[in-house]
């Protein structure tokens, strides 16, 4: 996959004219067309694990999503000072300092949703999706191009997290966010709570976004 | 020069850069560290102190009032404020007419993860754990967080913690058996998959029951005492 190819134009008609501009590409090619989740399959356990209520998936999307802009940003910033022999262990040393971060910043603003992410969040300095954008993006293009990239891949993550979330609750606890609105004699599917249900739920997206862009592809 | 020497004198040099390049790194990043941690601890520290007295309220059901208190150097309790940064420090809970339901008390140690934090609540009456709630754990998603829920909390409906006569400890120490094992109204039945995990919940119970029960039997006037001079 080529991170600066720019060829997609599909998106003219919202974006004015700042569509096929190389800066709307890098900030749109994370949303859709190499959307981490969808596309990449990437940063699977979180993805897999987290995503059983809507709140914790957008939580978690919005938590990577700051990681993986402020570390696009700053070691964008760095490229040309870090020696290529010590790059992955700078990499992960700044990863790991926007993880402490937002860990603190998610204790201020929720505890609540800080124990439901548990573990996850201290685990956010592996996923590859983060590590993988500063090597293959942000360690050789400018910086305002490597926050686009970070901030389309992340809210691109944030989306695939949403969908998977919101299906998990609705089906699984008859709410969304929260909110009630199923019917009482609605019987809760456990399982789409359980390990078990975000595989299911997973492979029923992908079917979707893929069947989607096959036949889009066909049209044109 | 000869090549050699030439190829050290480059090696030498990327040595330094490399290590200059990561003390600045490590620099920079220990000043984004500290400057959220500092920013953050305030607010922090308020919300963990709403999240452990929401907490108060699950482990003594039943309660309209909590009281903190905080033990002494003369291993006597005393009312303190909510704001009192103790660490010895335990909540009694109160319900609607002054009666004393049950006193909630912190625990930590080591499960499998890293620190586990509970809370658990005491009946002095029928010297029973009659609520337990984990405040912080690292243990591993969908195994060691089974603690959190049904069937492992139905083990804290009625833990027998009952204190010997001369107030030396435990009448029986707390131990966590095999799933479905459990015989004894001291015993903990375990979670099959999590053994660590559960295991860990009843060392912790044990060690800290261990010391608090004797202290708070010893004096419990003073919890009921402190309550009927507040009325």
């Amino acid at each position: 996959m080529n991170p600066t190819d720019h060829s997609n134009s599909s998106d003219q008609g919202f974006f004015g004219k700042f569509a096929g501009t190389q800066a709307t590409n890098e900030f749109l090619k994370g949303l859709w067309r190499d959307n981490p989740v969808f596309v990449q399959v990437l940063g699977m356990c979180p993805t897999l694990a987290v995503s059983n209520s809507a709140i914790n998936a957008l939580s978690m999307g919005l938590a990577t999503t700051f990681v993986v802009t402020m570390s696009n940003m700053l070691i964008s910033l760095l490229r040309n000072f870090i020696p290529k022999q010590v790059r992955i262990a700078s990499y992960v040393l700044i990863i790991a300092t926007f993880v402490t971060i937002i860990d603190y910043a998610i204790q201020a603003i929720s505890i609540d949703i800080h124990k439901s992410l548990g573990a996850f969040i201290a685990l956010i300095v592996v996923n590859c999706v983060i590590l993988g954008r500063a090597e293959a993006f942000a360690s050789k293009n400018p910086v305002g191009y490597s926050i686009l990239d970070g901030l389309g891949m992340g809210l691109g993550f944030t989306f695939a997290l949403f969908c998977i979330g919101s299906v998990r609750e609705i089906l699984g606890s008859g709410s969304l966010l929260g909110f009630n609105f199923m019917p009482e004699a609605f019987e809760k599917w456990v399982i789409m709570v359980l390990p078990a249900g975000g595989f299911f739920t997973l492979a029923m997206w992908l079917l979707i976004f893929n069947g989607y862009k096959l036949k889009k592809a066909s049209h044109e | 020069m000869t090549e050699m020497q030439q190829n050290e004198g480059n090696t030498r040099g990327g040595d330094k850069k490399m290590l200059i390049a990561m003390s600045v790194i490590g620099i920079i990043c220990a000043f984004f560290i500290v400057i959220t941690y500092q920013g953050t601890l305030g607010i922090i520290t308020k919300n963990r102190a709403e999240a452990l007295n929401k907490a108060v309220y699950k482990v003594i059901p039943g309660i309209s009032r909590i009281q903190p208190y905080s033990l002494s150097k003369d291993k006597s309790f005393s009312v303190v404020g909510p704001d009192d940064k103790s660490q010895q420090k335990v909540f009694a809970g109160y319900d609607s007419t002054g009666t004393l339901k049950g006193i909630a008390i912190q625990a930590s140690g080591k499960a499998y993860g890293e620190v586990l934090s509970l809370l658990y609540g005491y009946s002095p009456a029928e010297q029973k754990i009659i609520g337990f709630y984990v405040l912080e754990s690292k243990e591993t998603p969908g195994i060691g967080d089974k603690i959190e829920i049904p069937p492992f909390l139905d083990n804290f409906k009625g833990l027998d913690v009952s204190v010997r006569d001369d107030l030396s400890g435990l009448k029986n120490p707390i131990t966590t058996v095999k799933q479905g094992k459990k015989t004894k109204g001291w015993e903990i039945d375990g979670i099959t998959g999590a053994t660590i995990t559960s295991r860990g919940v009843g060392n912790i119970l044990n060690t800290s029951a261990g010391e608090w029960m004797p202290l708070i039997c010893k004096n419990k006037k003073s919890f009921e005492m402190q309550n009927t001079e507040k009325k």
